[in-house]
């Protein structure tokens, strides 16, 4: 027969009936034969109920619109957001949208040697937009590979242990 | 949406609640916060709102902290959403946000103040915290807010990775892998914590344990 000590930690999941059918079986074996523990097992049975009194409590009622309230103050993500996982690559888009609608106005007629200097200022800050290995080593687009790993790669998210969420720099 | 009549669980007045039977979809509804769906960060937040409130609550022993550290952690849940993929059970996810907030709190506040009070955790492996004899003098007539008071109070002084545990498995009903997950040990030693600390709650609650026969017998209610 096993010994108080052997039983004492298979006998929580006894009592919670998660123990399989030979562990089961060893618990009762040793009841069945120890006072003190068949004791202790009536005892923590009882004590559960105990613990059962103690009454929920609510969260106040501003509970919702507090936490709400603090999630309208974090970053905000538009349209744009959606199509893209970070909110700094979704402001440089923004950015290069802009510059395409501020080219899209620029004058095509009158002062020509303006026009043609106002064109070659907005390609020449398009090229550097438009250059993958600038864009590659663009902090915004850090994060975008991690988002196409494999899960595996990903696999525990968030490590709560440092208390911090990962990647969430805004 | 399917996973709306999930919310019904929630709110119920009574004593226990199972938050293992609530994961069905938590995953899917996370996966939708994550696709930009912030009604389901509204499902998510009126399911999980008491259970969180209650077991930090339970673990720094003021309603204000509790409600503050339970915004905390859906606060990081919600900034994290981007990076959550579904490799763990959501509830391991969020109880192991709120213990480590908890337990930084309860450390927090030691260093603040300094003095022992019952509320105030002991050192893991530590000696129990006896609670004065005065507290053991129950009479029948004790009312029930003194009675949960008493309770609360007993496991409040268990060290705090046995807080965890007990909190976890008797209030959340949750499976040993998972508290083990949370709690950063193996199943065995677990199981080990677990016992430790009803042992320690027996004897702490002894008057208590002893009178629950009676009082069961007298409400009428099954044993
Ligand atoms: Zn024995």
């Amino acid at each position: 027969m096993k010994k108080c000590e052997d039983v004492s930690k298979q006998l929580i999941a006894y009592l919670d009936r998660r123990a399989n059918s030979a562990e089961r079986h060893e618990v009762e074996e040793h009841l069945a034969a120890c006072s003190a523990c068949h004791q202790r097992a009536e005892d923590f049975r009882k004590l559960w109920g105990v613990l059962d009194e103690v009454p929920l409590v609510e969260p106040s009622l501003g509970f919702d619109a507090r936490i709400r309230a603090r999630i309208a103050e974090e970053p905000r993500r538009g349209w744009l957001g959606w199509l893209v996982p970070q909110p700094r690559l979704a402001f440089a888009m923004a950015l290069l949208l802009a510059l395409s609608v501020w080219m899209a106005k620029l004058p095509r007629e009158g002062n020509v040697a303006g026009t043609e200097q106002q064109d070659f200022e907005a390609i020449k800050d398009l090229g550097v937009l438009e250059n993958y290995d600038v864009l590659s080593k663009f902090d915004a687009l850090s994060e975008v590979p991690v988002e196409a790993a494999p899960a595996d790669q990903q696999a525990q998210p968030v490590n709560p242990a440092n208390d911090q969420q990962p990647a969430t720099e805004e | 949406m399917e996973h709306t009549q999930t919310l019904q669980l929630y709110g119920t007045a009574g004593v226990r609640y199972n938050v293992g039977a609530m994961t069905r979809s938590d995953v899917q509804l996370m996966l939708d916060v994550k696709a930009g769906d912030e009604a389901s960060f509204n499902l998510l937040l009126q399911k999980y709102r008491t259970p969180l409130v209650n077991f930090l609550y339970r673990m720094v022993r003021n309603t204000g902290t509790a409600e503050d550290l339970a915004q905390e952690v859906f606060l990081r849940v919600y900034r994290a959403r981007k990076q959550y993929s579904p490799s763990a059970k959501f509830t391991t996810w969020l109880f192991r946000i709120a213990t480590n907030l908890a337990l930084n709190s309860l450390r927090d506040n030691r260093y603040r103040q300094m003095d022992v009070s019952i509320d105030a955790p002991v050192e893991e492996d530590a000696a129990p915290l006896q609670l004065p004899a005065r507290e053991l003098r129950i009479d029948e007539k004790m009312i029930e807010r003194d009675r949960s008071e008493f309770i609360r109070r007993a496991i409040a002084a268990l060290p705090e990775k046995q807080r965890v545990a007990v909190l976890l498995h008797k209030y959340e009903e949750m499976d040993y892998g998972e508290i083990a997950k949370i709690l950063e040990c193996s199943e065995s030693a677990l199981k080990s914590l677990l016992f430790r600390a009803y042992e320690t709650l027996r004897v702490q609650l002894a008057p208590l344990v002893s009178q629950s026969v009676a009082n069961r017998a007298r409400e009428g209610r099954p044993s």
